[in-house]
């Protein structure tokens, strides 16, 4: 039997880390995500790694260019106003194909906002933050065995093609415990990378570089990526697919909310209300064709987000075109609870 | 079986302690748990607040509005949580800190009032509170049993702190006995 | 025939972008040469700025990382602890390191990071078309301060080589200049020297050099050797500011 662990998120996340092979950390504090980079100042050297309080997040962000560009697993974690720091820096990630793995525990803004838990980073993990035409691999666990399981997963998918993978998490998947194997599911295998940066010895002159002012080299090298990122939507989405065979409504939802309703549908259940849920594991690449099966057939969905309707444009853009689609939402730190979601279903059956 | 717990008290009331022993004493007896202790700017000002769920299936939500059960030490704790008390649910209220008078839950909810710490003192340790808290709790709810919880109190309690396991498992054993001396 | 002086093997035999008159060139030329005779081509990765200094690949053959503007300093860090055995420099000019990459350079260079820093200072803005930049001098008119900086509105011009040598974690740190040959010399001799202190593991190494933008100052290529001479100098003193001669730090 595997042993399991009573185990906090954000530390099931930083050991995870340290299992997948990452052994650098950059990082400057904020909440509520510390337990990341205390728990790996205290571990990484452990494993001879390396964890560097940097002066700014913008700093992180680049020394993580630098690790990465070296062929190494390397990380950096925070919050909303310490993600937005880095949206430059994951620009150029992007435009130069250097893998790495940033971990927002979201906190609810705009501006210093506050530390209850929240989702409203999705547009900006997701859909952008920095300036050019590029995506990041954004995967939301909502256990803390997925904050485990996923950061394994995240190197693997970032080192797989090039990119930049985004753990999004809301605060409370970060905060709260459950049992969990901190053992990774399979064998750690860490890629060649001939891409690297490591000196030229025994080989040409190489360059990591975003900047192409050639006569159309910008527009081959963004047809380039967007080649590469059709092929992770072809390859890697994830999603829980949860009782909806016979529902007649579905419920898209992902980290925290996941959880919420799926205690709202227990409630449903019980009251003969057939409800299924979808959950999207992975955010970029969308569970788009999971999406549009699901409401061609069921014709009902409820997207509940921590947010003012984020996910709620993706799920509008995949879904079939006669399915009714309505939404529940709490912005700024409230969290819907699993009545107020049984409500919500109530209404959308109306 | 499907229980959402909240524990509400003052920082130095060992809610984190107790709150602790159950989900791992739960986590032993293969049960599904989710434990989120005191967050966010709750934690400030000293308050303690804790959700512990406990099931023998999937656990959705972490956080509840409508609880099992309700454990609160202070007067601030039962009047913040008390009004999500349904029919069917308990309350367990420690009327050493608590006027009898303004414990105002709906109809059919189950209420155990004990004068905790008076209790603790007469056990020689009013530090015991928590524990009899504990007792008072599986007592009431037989969510686990006394053996589930002696065989992971060892595993919460600080090494220096070693003997006082025994005082502390009498003190669970009292608050079982409360319950019974109640009904 | 005996042959007294070559092309460096590390710097490709192609005509540079910078504008005719520029000093920048040289610059590249004694960093290619500094790498060539310590022989640590194979394993000497160079990170350029934004700005002038970003085409660095094209004229010096190693493996070669962009940097985020200003941010050089940062991607050296993760990369030299990465690859603590590799001969990593940065490559900066003035707007990049000095205004945008301040925080960058003094953290990288408080930690004492074991890298080299070849900072390019000619007191403008230059690859954007000449605007001004903390280290335009006092009176200069460039296309941003037109009626010339005024230290009431704009401050004073930054001197980076003197305020790096008050961090602990600094080597070496030095201001060079490319205006007359003599001075080429002792460019290279200090640009040597840095690298040389981080193949000997003894901290972070800057070399400030200046050099001259005569197309943004608006004067011939050898006027603007003048420049440096009677106006820059007189601001910014070469010299070297702080060379640690120890591995002990404290």
């Amino acid at each position: 039997m595997t042993v399991k662990k009573l185990t906090k998120g954000n530390i099931a996340l930083a050991e995870g880390a340290i299992q997948a092979g990452c052994r650098f950390y950059f990082g400057y504090p904020i909440t509520p995500q510390n337990d990341i980079p205390e728990y790996l100042a205290k571990h990484l050297p452990e494993v001879g790694g390396t964890f560097i309080p940097a002066e700014s997040e913008i700093a992180s962000i680049n020394m993580v260019l630098g690790a990465g560009a070296s062929g190494e697993r390397a990380m950096t974690s925070s919050s909303g106003p310490g993600i937005s720091l880095m949206q430059e820096g994951l620009s150029y990630l992007a435009g130069s194909e250097i893998p790495g793995l940033v971990v927002n525990i979201m906190r609810c803004g705009p501006g210093l906002g506050g530390i209850a838990p929240t989702q409203g980073d999705y547009t900006q993990a997701v859909h952008g933050g920095g300036h050019g035409d590029y995506r990041n691999i954004v995967l939301a666990p909502a256990s803390v065995q997925e904050m485990f399981d996923l950061t394994i997963k995240a190197f693997e998918l970032a080192d797989r093609y090039r990119m930049v993978s985004i753990i999004l998490a809301d605060a409370m998947v970060g905060q709260f415990q459950e049992p969990c194997r901190l053992t990774p599911e399979k064998p750690i295998v860490m890629p060649d990378k001939p891409w690297a940066l490591r000196g030229r010895q025994g080989r040409n002159p190489q360059l990591l570089k975003s900047l192409y002012l050639g006569p159309g080299e910008q527009e081959a090298h963004n047809l380039d990526l967007q080649k590469k990122y059709a092929e992770v939507q072809k390859n890697e989405v994830l999603c829980e697919e949860k009782f909806l065979d016979d529902a007649e409504i579905m419920i898209v939802a992902f980290g925290t909310p996941s959880r919420i309703a799926k205690t709202a549908i227990r409630m449903a259940r019980e009251q003969g209300i057939r409800v299924g849920l979808l959950r999207p594991i992975t955010l970029f690449p969308f569970p788009s064709e999971q999406v549009r099966a699901h409401s061609a057939r069921i014709g009902k969905v409820l997207v509940v987000e921590m947010n003012t309707g984020q996910m709620l444009y993706d799920v509008k853009i995949a879904a079939h075109k006669d399915a009714a689609i309505s939404f529940y939402g709490r912005p700024g730190g409230g969290i819907p609870f699993p009545n107020e979601v049984l409500a919500e279903i109530r209404k959308a059956l109306e | 079986m499907y229980y959402d717990i909240i524990m509400t008290g003052f920082g130095g009331q060992g809610i984190q302690t107790i709150s602790l022993i159950l989900a791992l004493a739960a986590m032993k007896k293969d049960l599904e748990v989710t434990y989120l202790p005191s967050y966010g700017v709750e934690k400030r000002g000293g308050r303690t607040n804790v959700y512990v769920t406990i099931a023998d299936q999937e656990i959705g939500s972490p956080i509840s509005n409508t609880p099992s059960a309700l454990l609160a030490l202070d007067l601030i704790g039962l009047e913040f949580y008390q009004d999500m008390l349904e029919k069917g649910s308990l309350l367990v209220a420690n009327t050493s800190l608590i006027p009898e008078d303004r414990i105002r839950v709906k109809e059919g909810v189950s209420v155990l009032k004990v004068r905790i710490n008076d209790q603790a003192v007469a056990m020689g340790n009013p530090r015991l509170a928590n524990m009899i808290t504990l007792g008072c709790f599986i007592g009431a709810l037989p969510v686990l049993a006394y053996a589930d919880l002696e065989a992971v109190i060892g595993e919460v309690i600080p090494e220096r702190l070693r003997e006082t396991i025994p005082d502390n498992l009498r003190a669970i054993t009292r608050g079982i006995e409360i319950v019974k001396e109640t009904r | 025939m005996n042959r007294i002086f070559s092309r460096s093997e590390c710097l490709t035999d192609t005509p540079t972008h910078f504008c005719p008159g520029c000093t920048h060139g040289i610059a590249h030329r004694l960093v290619a040469e500094a790498i060539e005779e310590l022989g640590v081509a194979d394993r000497a990765i160079g990170i350029p700025g934004v700005g002038c200094c970003v085409f660095l690949y094209y004229y010096i053959p190693i493996d070669t990382l962009e940097a985020p503007h200003g941010r050089a300093p940062a991607v050296a860090t993760g990369m030299k602890r990465a690859q603590p055995d590799k001969i990593i420099f940065n490559y900066q000019g003035d707007g990049d390191m000095a205004a945008i990459g301040t925080s960058e350079i003094i953290h990288a260079a408080n930690r004492g990071e074991n890298i080299t820093v070849i900072y390019v200072n000619n007191s403008v803005y230059g690859m954007t078309g000449g605007q001004m930049a903390p280290t335009t001098l006092l009176g200069q008119q460039t296309t941003t301060s037109p009626y010339g900086r005024n230290f009431e509105t704009e401050g004073y011009p930054i001197r980076m080589a003197e305020m790096l040598a008050t961090l602990e974690g600094v080597a070496y740190s030095a201001r060079v200049s490319l205006h007359r040959p003599k001075n080429v010399m002792q460019a290279k001799k200090a640009i040597v020297k840095a690298f040389e202190m981080q193949i000997n593991k003894m901290g972070f190494t800057m070399v400030e050099i200046l050099s001259t933008c005569n197309t943004n100052w608006r004067v011939s290529p050898t006027e603007a050797l003048d420049v440096i001479e009677n106006e820059m100098i007189p601001y910014f003193p070469l010299g070297v500011f702080k060379e640690r001669t120890g591995k002990d730090f404290l």
